[in-house]
Order: C-alpha cells, then sequence, then structure tokens
C-alpha cells in the first residue's frame, strides 16, 4: 500500500521500524518496498508509515469505490 | 568502543532544542546525567496518571502518547520522533502523566532524573530559557489543534470529499492521500484519519489496502447535510 518519494527520503528509518507487516526496509537509506502489488503482509488499513514519516515521502494512496449496498 | 557510544551522545544531545545554546564542555558534564533505556513494539513506557520522575528523549524509533476513553477507544495525541521529548509536561510540573506512551517500534529512550534535571536548570539557565521556548512552542500547537477540532465538521467535509471521488478509479489524478483530503477540508492529517475510521465504525465505509469502500450512501449524504 505505501509508496515512497524518493527525492523526499530522508534515510530515517522511522517506517520501517513501525510497520507492523515488515513491507518497508531501507536499501541505500532510502526506503523501499518489500514486495509490491501482490503484497499480501500489508493485508488492511494501517497507514503506520506515513503517519511517522517526518518528511512525507511515504503516503497511502487509495481509491474511493462504491461497493455493493 | 566506549568513546564512540560518548560521542554519539553528545551529537544527539547538541541536536535538542533543549540544549541548543549549551557550549560542548557543558555539554559534557550534562551528557553523564543521562542513561539509556530500550523499549521493544508494544510496550508501555509510561501510564496515563502516574507520576513522572524521570525526563525521557527518543534517541530512535517511535513513541506513541495516547488516552484510553472509558469504553476503551483509543486516542493518538501525538507520535514522538528521535530528537524529541517523551514526557516533559509531567516531569515539568510534578504532575500526574496526562497521556500513556508506548513504543511503536523498536525504541531506544534516553532519561534523566528529576534532580538531575533541576539541578541543569540551575546550573546552565540557557537551558531553562530553551525549555520555555519549547514549552510556548507545544502551547502554540495545541490551540491550533483545539481549533481544528471542530470534529463533526470535519467528518461531513470529509464525506463529501469522498463522495466526489468515488468511482473515479485508480488512476494517478484519483487516488487520494489523508493528507490530500486534509489539505481539501482545511485539516490535519490525524484528524482525516479519525474521521475515516469514524465513519467506518458507523458502517457507512470499509477501509481495505487500497481503497475506501462506500458501503452506505446515503449516510454519507446525510453527514455532508447536515455540516
Amino acid at each position: 500500500m505505501p509508496t515512497v518519494d524518493v527525492g523526499k527520503c530522508n534515510g530515517c528509518g522511522l517506517c520501517v521500524s513501525v510497520c507492523p507487516g515488515s513491507v518497508l526496509v531501507l536499501v541505500d537509506s532510502v526506503a523501499t518496498l518489500v514486495e509490491r502489488e501482490d503484497c499480501w503482509r500489508c493485508t488492511r488499513w494501517c497507514t503506520l508509515c506515513e503517519a511517522v514519516c517526518p518528511t512525507g515521502a511515504v503516503t497511502c494512496p487509495f481509491e474511493v469505490v462504491f461497493g455493493e449496498e | 568502543m566506549i568513546p564512540s557510544v560518548m560521542a554519539v551522545e553528545t551529537e544527539f544531545l547538541q541536536g535538542l532544542p533543549y540544549f541548543s545554546d549549551v557550549n560542548l564542555p557543558e555539554l559534557d558534564s550534562i551528557k553523564r546525567l543521562f542513561f539509556e533505556k530500550t523499549f521493544d513494539r508494544g510496550e508501555r513506557i509510561l501510564i496515563e496518571g502516574e507520576a513522572s520522575d524521570i525526563l525521557y528523549f527518543v534517541s530512535s524509533g517511535v513513541v506513541k502518547l495516547f488516552k484510553t476513553s472509558a469504553d476503551g477507544k483509543e486516542q493518538i495525541l501525538k507520535l514522538v520522533r528521535p530528537g524529541e521529548p517523551v514526557n516533559d509536561v509531567s516531569v515539568f510540573d510534578g504532575g500526574p502523566s496526562p497521556v500513556n506512551a508506548e513504543a511503536m517500534g523498536p525504541v531506544v529512550l534516553y532519561g534523566v532524573r528529576e534532580p538531575d534535571v533541576e539541578a541543569v536548570l540551575r546550573d546552565h539557565p540557557q537551558v531553562a530559557r530553551s525549555v520555555n521556548r519549547v514549552l510556548a512552542g507545544q502551547v502554540r500547537d495545541l490551540v491550533a489543534l483545539v481549533e481544528d477540532l471542530s470534529f463533526r465538521r470535519v467528518t461531513g467535509r470529509v464525506a463529501r470529499i469522498l463522495l466526489e471521488h468515488a468511482g473515479k478509479g485508480a488512476g494517478e489524478g484519483h487516488r487520494l492521500t489523508q493528507q490530500d483530503i486534509a489539505a481539501m477540508v482545511g485539516s490535519v492529517r490525524e484528524v482525516v484519519g479519525r474521521a475515516l475510521k469514524a465513519l467506518e465504525e458507523e458502517g457507512a465505509i470499509r477501509l481495505e489496502r487500497h481503497r475506501v469502500v462506500i458501503n452506505d450512501r446515503e449516510s454519507l449524504r446525510r453527514l455532508v447535510d447536515a455540516d
């Protein structure tokens, strides 16, 4: 779910330390997703990585859809 | 080994707003009063209502400050990042901690006991001035947050944004972040996050990994109209 703006990432690693699903790691001091679209570990709405990022580099964009009503 | 540990600590102290006007020889004497404490993910650091006699700063990791309501709901008040104090308010006024503090991942704290804090303030008056400045800044931030906490209205505005963006697809221009919504409704990310959780609890929406699913269009429309 998270995306990383490499230009804003300062390599602080806070996102890595709080992620409950181990989806993020630091590679060469840049936050990187371990797996992408088919990732099974980031399985629910969490957004902790986005919340702790001090530079706004990590964001969790989402689409809005109508469900079955 | 030991010299490099001490070098890291001085650098860390230099970066703290409290010690911005303290020269290196003075920092060396202050540094000796600090000790390190580590916590694992989920470990409780402070309990709401209990006295704090150790002033903690975050060295690495993130600490969550939160209150728990009578019905067990958790409300996060602040995320404390490296370089920030965890519990300055209750150490300085001697009162009980107004919040719980918990490690969000592995956390390393630097602590200094309250009597030693008194000694530092007494022996290094520039620290007392810096502390005043930091506390004043906190008051300023809280005033801004209070202004923003007309919660019901934010929920209605968030509901409107969700209805406006529903069904537009997942293309670049149509995905939103909580920060985007905050900017659109004139609020902050944290309040938008709480509004989304509240909407989910009411059953109006469902929060999934990549998307927000609107389950009850009518319920959202009622919230928009009530704004």
